[in-house]
């Protein structure tokens, strides 16, 4: 049971991918299917790996994630 | 489990219209978040420019006045004059606040009207295509200076906040950047004191928030903010510049 959450909204994602920089886990990647916009939308790779930090979410430009803690 | 971080209720749920990178959808956000955490909403008035900032209005859920280029700290003067109950803030770029509005906003500083001002700057003129701002850092390539700004012809970039520390009427001016999550929560907090600067009546407040424009400067969103923290940061040096008086955490 993953510990955190996070879920991304694909049409609101840009794919600018300044949230895999900050994700300290490395754990958001670039999806290889566009969405209806025709960006390039991020992806969580492995989510047991993610801690909930929320740096990614206050990084998003387009705040196209929200994030879950237990 | 619970919520970490979600959408702000004031900020409307639609998608940005701005460029990939661009940081005006995060300010919008954070004035959002601090219009909920004060529970100001329903007597906010903000006031748009012109320039890609001029489209909060189509994201935060709050009424909007929009005015002529650079006039926006004028037209929020007349609308906090006549209604001063109401929190009224304006939003601008570089392009608006520094370059035709420049004599609106050192006025208003100057005379310590009670609005809240965001000055948003990312060095170029972003909507027209990427010409030359007065914010322009020397050397920097853009369209109208594709040698790189020269200041024996083009003058030096322009520090507003600064500039506006000096007035008598400033209560508050802070410059912040949105590049990592520690500045962000630091611009947010800027951004409270701005509106408790206007709330509790103490005077005119400023938050310049640097942001990139990747689509102008020609770069990818991450070596924009990377050119950000490496460039623009040491000329424009991040804190708050002026504080009036110790300006409380809560509302009264």
């Amino acid at each position: 049971m993953a510990r955190a959450r996070v879920i991304i909204d694909r049409e609101f994602c840009k794919g600018c991918a300044l949230c895999t920089y900050a994700c300290p886990k490395k754990i958001l990647v670039i999806s290889s299917d566009f969405n209806s916009r025709g960006y390039y939308p991020v992806t969580v790779q492995d989510v047991e790996k993610c801690i909930g930090c929320g740096f990614c979410a206050q990084v998003c430009p387009d705040v196209a994630i929200t994030v879950y803690r237990e | 489990m619970e919520v970490v971080f979600k959408r702000p209720r004031t900020l409307l749920k639609k998608p940005f219209t701005y460029c990939p990178g661009c940081h005006h959808g995060l300010a919008q956000r954070l004035i959002a978040e601090v219009i909920d955490e004060l529970n100001i909403a329903d007597r906010t008035i903000g006031v748009g420019p012109i320039g890609c900032s001029v489209y909060i209005y189509e994201f935060i859920d709050v009424d909007f006045v929009v005015g002529a280029h650079g006039r926006a700290p004028a037209i929020a003067t007349g609308i906090k004059r006549a209604l001063p109950d109401c929190v009224v803030f304006s939003y601008q770029g570089d392009g608006d606040i520094a370059a035709i509005g420049t004599s609106e906003i050192i006025h208003v500083a100057n005379r310590g009207e009670l609005i809240t001002a965001f000055f948003v700057n990312n060095a170029v003129f972003g909507m027209t295509g990427g010409q030359m701002a007065p914010t322009t850092l020397v050397g920097q390539k853009t369209k109208t200076t594709p040698f790189g700004r020269n200041p024996e012809v083009h003058g030096f970039p322009f520090r507003l906040g600064e500039c506006l520390s000096v007035a008598e009427g400033s209560a508050y001016i802070a410059r912040v950047a949105l590049t990592r999550p520690q500045f962000i929560r630091q611009a947010k907090e800027c951004i409270r004191k701005a509106f408790l600067a206007q709330i509790e009546q103490k005077g005119f407040a400023l938050v310049e928030i640097l942001s990139p424009c990747p689509t102008n400067w020609g770069m990818s969103p991450k070596e924009a903010v990377d050119w950000l923290e490496q460039h623009m940061i040491p000329y424009f040096p991040l804190g708050e510049l002026k504080v009036k008086e110790c300006l409380s955490r809560e509302t009264s």
